[in-house]
C-alpha cells in the first residue's frame, strides 16, 4: 500500500533565498509523524506547500500514491489535507456547530436546518470524545484548547486524511496539552494521518511513531520516534554544538540600572520583583501568556502600572514611552510586523524614529543609518528600501538597531529571534554579547524567550514567569532546561 | 523616488490630455493645449487642490476627513459675513481660515479623545459643520462687496499678465511645496508617515500619536479653510449649501495620485496629478459638448482604473 502522505526533493526559493533545498517525508495512514525544527528551518514553509498556499519549485507530492499538487488551501481541504495553525481560523461570533459546518451547512430550501446542524456537531463531537462542548455555544466564550478541539473537529467532520498540527501546544496549560494528546491518539486510531510540527523535543518523543528533523530548509534526519536520543534530535536541529552559537565573553555586572519592586500590571504581571545590572543579560523564562510581554510593556511605559515601583538609574516612578527612550529605555517588540516596525516605510525611516531630529537632512541620515546597517550587518540595497522587503532576520536586525542607535542603556528584548534563520540567529546572540561586555559602558539587557536552549546560552541570570508571577532570578550555571520548564508549567499544574 | 512612484498617474494625466487635445483638434478645430485654456484648468484644480493637500497629509496618517466639504461652505460664509459686516477682506478671509482650522481641530481632538473611527468621526462633523453654516447663513446666500479677493483666482487682466497664473495658482504651488517640504524633512512629516503606516510601532518608538493625529486634523482643516477662500474668491458669495460632495472629490485626487486609505502611503506630488487629471476630464468633457453625466461616469471609471492600477504595479513589485 502507497503511504498516505509523501513528499521527494521539494524544493522553494523565494528570490534569491532559498526556503527548502530537498525535503523528504513519508507519513503512513494512521501514523503520527513529528516534524522537528528551529525556526527558520523551514517548517512553515512545508506546511506552506502542503496547504496550497504556495507551489514548491520542485519535487514531488503524493497523496494515497495519487500526485498531490493543490493550487489553494481550499482544493489541499477538498483532497483532505487539513491544517490547524498556531493562530486559530474560527469566526468567532458564530457557534460551534456553525463553525464545524461552515461553508457546507445542510440546508433545506436554501434555509439552514439548525436542529439537524447542532445534532451533526454534537455527533462529531462525540466521535472525538469531546461531548462536553456544546455545539450551541458561541466560539468566542470557549477556552482557547476547546476552540482548538471545534477546529480539528472542523477538519474531522470533513473528512480530512492528514491533519497538520502546527504547535498545537504552544498556548495550552499542561492539563489541555494532556487532553490534546488523547484526542491525538483518538484520530490516529481512527486512521488518521498527523503531522505534528514542533520543537518540543519531549513532546515528538510521546506521542510520535517517527519523527523528521529539518534544519536550513533540508530534512536532515529521520527514524523512529521512540529509540532516539534526546541529545540526538537536539545535535541534528542545530547542526553544531551548542557553545558555537552562543558566544560569552567573561562577563563583570556594574551597578544597577533597573530595580523593580513589586511592579503590577492591571491583569499581569503581579508583584513583579528585579534588579538589572550594566554589563549583564537577564532572562525571563516562562510559558506564552504567562505574563512575560506584559512585563516588559509596563515598563516601557506601553502598558498601564497598576502598582509597584520602577528605578531606572536615576529616575522613578511611572513614565510614557517617550520618556522611557529618553532615560534610556527601551523595547524591541515580540510581533515585528504589528508592532516593531512600519514595514511600508524605509529602514532610514525606521531606525531613526525614536530620535529623529527636527529637520531631517537626508544625505547626513542615509551616511549615520548606512554605519549602523554595516555593524549590524544588515542585508539590504540600501537605507531607502523600505523594511518590509527585508527577510525576519535583517528586520530584527533593524530593529534592535533602533535602540542602538538612539543610545539607550537597557534592552528589552521580547523573542528577539522569532521567526529568524539560524545565521541571523548567531550574529544577534553575538550582538547581545559585545553590547554587554565590549560596548563603552556597557548596557544592559533583557531577554524574553520561550527557546530554552537560548536563554542559557546567552543570559547570566534567569527568572521564571508564571501566571504573572515573576520567580527569584538566579545564576545560568545550576540551571537547565529541565529545572525551568517544571517551574514554568508549575502554576499551570497547581492552577488544574 | 517621489517622481518614479508618480509615473502611472502622470502618464495618466498625460494620456487623458492628449486625448483629449486630439478629439477637440478633429471635431472641433481648437487646441485643448492652448495656453489660456491650460489658465483655466489650472484655476479650477486649484480648490480642490489646495484641499487635497491637507487631506493627503490626513490620509498619509491613516485617517480621512469627510468634513471638508462643509468646511469650505462654512469657510465662505464666515467670510462673507465678516465682509458684509464691514471688515476688511484680508481679516475676512483669515477669520474663514481661523474657522476652517476650529473645525480640523475638532476633528482631531474628537478622533484622539473617543477613540471613534475618523470616518464616523468626520461624518457626524460633516452634517455638524454644515448645519452652523446653514444656520449662521439663515439658509440664504450671503453676498458680500466686491473686493481685491474676487481678484486671487480670477483670470489674469493684461497689465497683470507677468504673473503667468492667477495668485491663487501661485498660493497653490507655495502650499505644495511647503506640505512636501514638511512631509519628507522634518521629523512631523516622518511621524505622520510612521503613525500610518504603523500605529503601534510609532507608539513603541515613543512617538506622540495623539498629538500627530490632532496635528494632521488640524492641517486638514486650514488647506480646507484657504480652498473655502479661493471658493469665495469665485464665486464671491457666502454660500452654505456649495461646495457639497467636494469632500469626495478632493479623496479622489489624493487616492488617483497613490494615497492608500489604509495610510503611510501619498506624496504632495501625486495629490497635484489626481487633481488635475480630474479637472482635465471635466474640462475636455465639457468642451466636447458631453452631458455632465458622461464626465461623471469617465471620473468614477479613472478613480477604480487608477487604483487597481497602482495595487497591480505594487503587487508586481513585490
Amino acid at each position: 500500500m502507497p503511504p498516505r502522505l509523501e513528499m521527494r526533493g521539494v524544493c522553494k526559493s523565494f528570490g534569491a533565498t532559498p526556503a527548502l533545498g530537498g525535503v523528504d517525508l513519508v507519513v503512513q495512514a494512521g501514523q503520527v509523524h513529528a516534524l522537528l525544527g528551529q525556526n527558520g528551518a523551514g517548517k512553515s514553509t512545508l506546511m506552506k506547500i502542503l496547504s496550497g498556499a504556495i507551489r514548491p519549485d520542485a519535487g514531488q507530492l503524493r497523496l494515497d500514491g495519487q500526485p498531490y499538487s493543490p493550487r489553494n488551501p481550499l482544493q489541499a481541504r477538498r483532497l483532505g489535507v487539513a491544517m490547524i495553525y498556531q493562530e486559530l481560523s474560527l469566526a468567532p461570533h458564530l457557534t460551534v456547530a456553525q463553525n464545524i459546518f461552515l461553508g457546507m451547512e445542510p440546508t433545506r430550501h436554501g434555509l439552514v436546518r439548525t436542529d439537524d446542524l447542532n445534532q451533526r456537531a454534537r455527533q462529531a463531537l462525540v466521535e472525538l470524545n469531546q461531548s462536553a462542548i456544546r455545539p450551541e455555544a458561541i466560539v468566542s466564550t470557549l477556552s482557547p484548547a476547546a476552540q482548538q478541539v471545534v477546529e480539528i473537529a472542523r477538519a474531522a467532520a470533513v473528512g480530512c486524511r492528514v491533519l497538520v498540527l502546527d504547535e498545537p501546544t504552544s498556548s495550552l496549560s499542561r492539563t489541555d496539552a494532556e487532553a490534546l494528546f488523547s484526542l491525538i491518539a483518538r484520530l490516529r486510531q481512527q486512521g488518521q494521518s498527523i503531522v505534528y510540527i514542533t520543537h518540543f523535543i519531549e513532546e515528538a518523543k510521546r506521542i510520535a511513531d517517527r519523527f523528521t528533523v529539518l534544519r536550513d530548509g533540508v530534512s536532515v534526519g529521520t527514524g523512529d520516534a521512540s529509540d532516539v536520543e534526546i541529545a540526538q534530535i537536539v545535535e541534528l536541529m542545530v547542526g553544531r554544538r551548542m557553545e558555537e552559537l552562543f558566544p560569552r565573553s567573561p562577563r563583570s555586572p556594574g551597578e544597577v540600572l533597573l530595580d523593580v519592586s513589586k511592579l503590577s500590571g492591571t491583569h499581569r504581571p503581579h508583584d513583579a520583583s528585579f534588579t538589572l545590572h550594566r554589563g549583564e543579560v537577564l532572562g525571563i523564562a516562562g510559558l506564552v501568556g504567562a505574563g512575560r510581554t506584559e512585563l516588559l510593556r509596563a515598563l516601557a511605559g506601553l502598558d498601564p502600572i497598576a502598582s509597584g515601583q520602577v528605578r531606572l538609574g536615576v529616575h522613578t516612578g511611572p513614565a510614557a514611552p517617550t520618556a522611557r527612550w529618553k532615560q534610556g529605555l527601551a523595547l524591541v517588540s515580540e510581533n515585528r510586523k504589528d508592532e516593531g516596525l512600519a514595514l511600508g516605510l524605509s529602514i532610514a525611516d525606521n531606525l531613526t524614529l525614536s530620535r529623529l531630529p527636527r529637520i531631517v537632512r537626508p544625505a547626513q541620515r542615509r551616511a549615520e543609518v548606512a554605519a549602523w546597517l554595516r555593524k549590524l550587518d544588515v542585508r539590504c540595497e540600501g537605507s531607502d528600501q523600505p523594511v518590509g522587503e527585508l527577510s525576519g532576520g535583517n528586520q530584527q536586525k533593524v530593529a534592535i538597531a533602533r535602540l542602538l542607535y538612539h543610545g539607550v542603556d537597557v534592552l528589552l528584548l521580547d523573542e528577539p529571534t522569532r521567526g529568524i534563520d539560524v545565521a541571523s540567529k548567531a550574529q544577534i546572540y553575538r550582538l547581545i554579547d559585545d553590547l554587554v561586555t565590549k560596548d563603552q559602558p556597557p548596557k544592559a539587557v533583557i531577554v524574553v524567550s520561550s527557546y530554552l536552549p537560548e536563554l542559557l546560552g546567552v543570559c547570566d541570570r534567569i527568572a521564571v514567569m508564571c501566571r504573572g508571577q515573576l520567580g527569584p532570578a538566579r545564576p545560568v550555571d545550576g540551571l537547565d532546561e529541565q529545572i525551568l520548564l517544571a517551574e514554568a508549567a508549575k502554576g499551570n499544574a497547581a492552577a488544574a | 523616488m517621489t517622481l518614479r512612484k508618480n509615473l502611472g498617474a502622470l502618464g495618466g494625466l498625460g494620456g487623458a490630455f492628449a486625448l483629449f487635445t486630439i478629439l477637440l483638434w478633429v471635431s472641433k478645430g481648437y487646441s485643448f493645449a492652448d495656453p489660456g485654456n491650460l489658465e483655466t484648468i489650472l484655476r479650477q484644480t486649484s480648490i480642490v487642490a489646495i484641499a487635497a493637500l491637507g487631506m493627503t497629509v490626513v490620509i498619509i496618517a491613516g485617517g480621512i476627513d469627510l468634513s471638508v466639504g462643509a468646511t469650505i461652505a462654512l469657510t465662505t460664509v464666515v467670510v462673507a459675513a465678516c465682509m458684509q459686516a464691514g471688515v476688511p477682506p484680508l481679516v475676512g478671509g483669515l477669520c474663514g481660515i481661523a474657522t476652517a482650522v476650529v473645525c480640523g481641530a475638532l476633528n482631531g481632538l474628537l478622533v484622539t479623545q473617543l477613540r471613534v473611527v475618523p470616518f464616523i468621526v468626520t461624518l457626524g462633523t460633516m452634517l455638524v459643520v454644515r448645519g452652523v453654516a446653514k444656520g449662521l447663513a439663515h439658509d440664504q446666500k450671503i453676498d458680500a462687496p466686491p473686493s481685491w479677493l474676487n481678484g486671487v483666482l480670477a483670470r489674469l487682466s493684461p497689465d497683470h499678465a507677468w504673473l503667468l497664473v492667477p495668485p491663487g495658482v501661485w498660493l497653490l504651488g507655495l502650499c505644495a511645496l511647503l506640505v512636501g517640504g514638511v512631509l519628507g524633512y522634518t521629523r512631523l512629516g516622518r511621524h505622520i508617515f510612521a503613525v500610518g503606516s504603523n500605529e503601534q510601532a510609532a507608539r513603541l518608538c515613543g512617538i506622540a500619536v495623539g498629538r500627530v493625529k490632532v496635528a494632521v486634523y488640524v492641517l486638514g482643516g486650514f488647506f480646507a479653510g484657504l480652498a473655502g477662500v479661493l471658493q469665495f474668491s469665485r464665486l464671491t458669495v457666502g454660500d452654505p449649501t456649495g461646495a457639497t460632495g467636494l469632500e469626495l472629490n478632493i479623496i479622489a485626487a489624493v487616492v488617483i495620485g497613490g494615497g492608500s486609505l489604509s495610510g503611510g502611503e501619498g506624496s504632495v506630488t501625486g495629490c497635484l496629478i489626481g487633481a488635475l487629471i480630474m479637472q482635465v476630464i471635466q474640462s475636455g468633457c465639457s468642451q466636447m459638448g458631453w452631458p455632465n453625466w458622461v464626465q461623471e461616469i469617465v471620473t468614477g471609471a479613472i478613480i477604480v482604473v487608477a487604483v487597481t492600477l497602482d495595487r497591480l504595479r505594487y503587487r508586481r513589485a513585490t
